[in-house]
């Protein structure tokens, strides 16, 4: 595996997890709990989109097999995708959007942070770009988190659930394989593991002052890197990639 | 109208320029400031719209009753010393 092979996993990994959640986030659409609700959860999923493209495009020319973010988005079975296990948990109730937009933008902050200063000028370009949506992401979950956890008691009860329930899939923000190592070598990966101690800081302020309970880690999920997935991918394939199957090269 | 059951409204103002004034842009439904602003900006300024927003309970917004035009609205038309028509506009000045 030389440089751009991997810099081309890399890219697509980090665009996988911004275009399933970006799918997960326009299921909302229409769907929220309130008309200024719903148009910020779809203002998120259009960042996510956004990012999507410049990062699948920017795989596609490491790539160099002619093909567009089309193609990769829409093209590639379930085990070619590397999105986190978080990326592609199901919507559930208002708590469980809120809590995995949290745990993954409070992330997201970080890492893309850290991405900035990449050797690579294109990903560094990008994170740049992307930090000023992260930000807001970040801002609005919190907010969301210390209303809902310390809200009503049934707001607290359902909070503090979702955060319990979607704590095993943390984990794998924080792994670092093979080809990460590689990168991080050449100073073009972020080395995640500094990133933990961090991202839980974050994290238990905000819990903090939402009256909630911070879980603590015992089984982490994992297997994205290596395109292993819950069961929850294939169904928003299906549903995501269903016109390029049934109408293969359709044009508006 | 039926009752209003989603949260507290709050009225939006833009500026779409720093030095102009804030104009009325419409209203969005808050549990408080801080969300308020959030959803403002949602709503109203995800297209280079504005570069500040302000945000302010609707509740504290007096209004005139449109019962009350007629005391409060006529021009009196008929009283003409209210209407500045008998200056002559200096020479050279484009707006008075």
């Amino acid at each position: 595996m030389n440089t751009q092979e991997a810099t081309y996993k890399y890219a697509l990994r980090l665009g996988d997890s911004a275009l399933v959640l970006g799918h997960r986030l326009s299921e909302l659409c229409s769907k929220g709990p309130i008309l200024e609700e719903d148009l910020a959860l779809t203002n998120i999923s259009l960042d996510m989109i956004g990012r999507t493209q410049a990062l699948l495009k920017y795989a596609c020319e490491l790539e160099m097999q002619g093909k567009t973010e089309d193609d990769l988005a829409y093209r590639r079975s379930e085990n070619h995708y590397y999105n986190y296990l978080m990326t592609e948990q199901p919507n559930g109730d208002f708590a469980h959007t809120i809590a995995r937009q949290l745990f993954i933008s409070v992330f997201e902050y970080l890492f893309y942070t850290e991405l900035e200063k990449s050797k690579d000028a294109t990903l560094a370009a990008i994170a740049t770009k992307t930090l000023k949506e992260i930000k807001y992401h970040m801002q609005h979950s919190v907010e969301w988190t210390i209303r809902l956890g310390d809200g009503t008691a049934e707001s607290h009860k359902r909070m503090q659930t979702a955060i319990n329930d979607l704590w095993m899939y943390t984990g794998e923000f924080f792994e670092m394989d093979h080809l990460d190592m590689f990168l991080l070598h050449q100073h073009i990966a972020v080395d995640t593991h500094p990133l933990k101690a961090k991202w839980q800081d974050y994290i238990k302020t905000a819990l903090t002052e939402a009256t909630l309970i911070m879980p603590i880690d015992s089984y982490m999920q994992t297997g994205s890197k290596k395109g292993i997935h819950s069961e929850n991918l294939g169904h928003i394939l299906s549903e995501m990639q269903y016109l390029q199957r049934a109408y293969p090269d359709a044009k508006w | 109208m039926a009752t209003d059951t989603q949260l507290d409204l709050w009225e939006v103002f833009i500026q779409s320029k720093a030095g102009l004034p804030y104009m009325h842009a419409g209203s969005v439904h808050a549990s408080d400031e801080k969300m308020a602003l959030q959803n403002a900006r949602d709503i109203y300024t995800r297209r280079g719209e504005g570069t500040s927003i302000w945000v302010m309970p609707s509740k504290y917004i007096v209004a005139s009753n449109p019962d009350d035009n007629d005391m409060l609205f006529d021009p009196s038309n008929d009283k003409i010393y209210r209407h500045p028509t008998f200056y002559v506009m200096p020479e050279g000045a484009k707006n008075i």
